[in-house]
């Protein structure tokens, strides 16, 4: 997972397809029809492009994307340790590994502002059960963790994923200072 | 959006449908008939939680750093009274993925997502630019597992 692997080169067509189905695959019965209709190229070969995408892992899954707190998780934490730098690779392995941690990974610090270089993020349906995964990730980390805190999500204030322009080198659109 | 207004078979297709949904003619009927479902039931509950926010998409879920693209996740210290105002700003760039408020001083965390390593530092520009804030960026260095699913 973190071999560089080199970059796949996405052609006009399997760019298009993206744009089509970043926000979603279109709910009827033949979706890869309908897709193949928008962009002019046979369903077979849309199917065709999407499955190799998979296989190189350009598309991480197919399937439904929770939002979180409609489904109960109410207390979506991201936890972040200062971890010995010689330590914190093992560490992580077993942190990221806990049924409890849905992301693990290791980052650089912000200091003196910021001296966490480990982000684990832990989902519960209340503040308990999230702190309880949290003593799980404290007791594997040990004394090789100098400081941590648990920055719970107050709101979701965007959730759309990722979103490329329909055309490659589309100019950003005009935003005013806030 | 309550975790009420799902009943047993919307749970399982929750938890049935994170991953491996097929690709072929028909995805739907196949799915639908592991789930006991007809495919007409399967796609009318999926637009009704898509609708009613149990689902933020549905859908092939990208790896763009896989294409040569750059996800970023990024953080800033926003004045309460402005919160609303970057989140907005926030909202309307395409290259900003996700954006949650979180209870730290450091309160709005986003991902920004591009096709390119340099269109993600020119959104990162364009952010302390039009806020004046600074945009603290924590790029993954390692990343440790990966397991999206959650169960309903």
């Amino acid at each position: 997972m973190n071999a560089p692997t080199p970059p796949t080169v996405l052609d006009p067509i399997d760019r298009a397809i993206v744009v089509a189905t970043q926000s979603g695959l279109p709910l009827t019965s033949r979706p890869y029809h309908a897709i193949g209709r928008t962009l002019g190229v046979p369903a077979d070969e849309v199917m065709r492009r999407v499955e190799r995408m998979r296989a190189l892992g350009l598309i991480r899954r197919i399937g439904v994307v929770p939002n979180h707190y409609a489904i109960g998780y109410t207390a979506n934490g991201m936890t972040v340790w200062d971890v010995d730098d010689a330590r914190v690779d093992a560490l992580g392995d077993l942190v990221g590994a806990l049924d409890a941690v849905s992301h693990c990974y290791r980052r650089p610090r912000h200091l003196p502002d910021w001296p966490y270089n480990l982000f684990a993020m832990v989902h519960g349906r209340s503040r308990d059960e999230a702190d309880a995964k949290v003593r799980e990730i404290r007791t594997i980390l040990g004394d090789a963790c100098r400081a941590s805190e648990i920055l719970y999500s107050v709101r979701i204030l965007k959730k759309a994923g990722l979103r490329l322009a329909h055309h490659a080198g589309a100019p950003p659109a005009p935003i005013t200072a806030v | 959006m309550h975790d009420a207004a799902m009943d047993d078979t919307d749970r399982r297709i929750v938890n049935v449908l994170q991953d491996a949904f097929p690709v072929s003619a028909r995805p739907y009927r196949t799915a639908a008939r592991r789930l006991g479902l007809t495919e007409s039931e399967l796609i009318g509950r999926l637009k009704r939680l898509l609708r009613t926010g149990v689902l933020s998409r549905f859908g092939p879920l990208y790896q763009i750093e896989r294409a040569g693209g750059r996800y970023l996740l990024c953080a800033m210290r926003v004045p309460h009274d402005r919160v609303g105002a970057v989140a907005a700003m926030l909202d309307a760039m395409p290259e900003v993925a996700h954006n949650y408020e979180r209870d730290h001083v450091f309160n709005l965390w986003f991902v920004l997502a591009a096709e390119s390593p340099a269109a993600v530092d020119r959104a990162v520009d364009r952010i302390e630019d039009v806020t004046g804030l600074q945009v603290f960026a924590f790029p993954k260095q390692r990343e440790y597992f990966l397991d999206l699913r959650l169960t309903v």
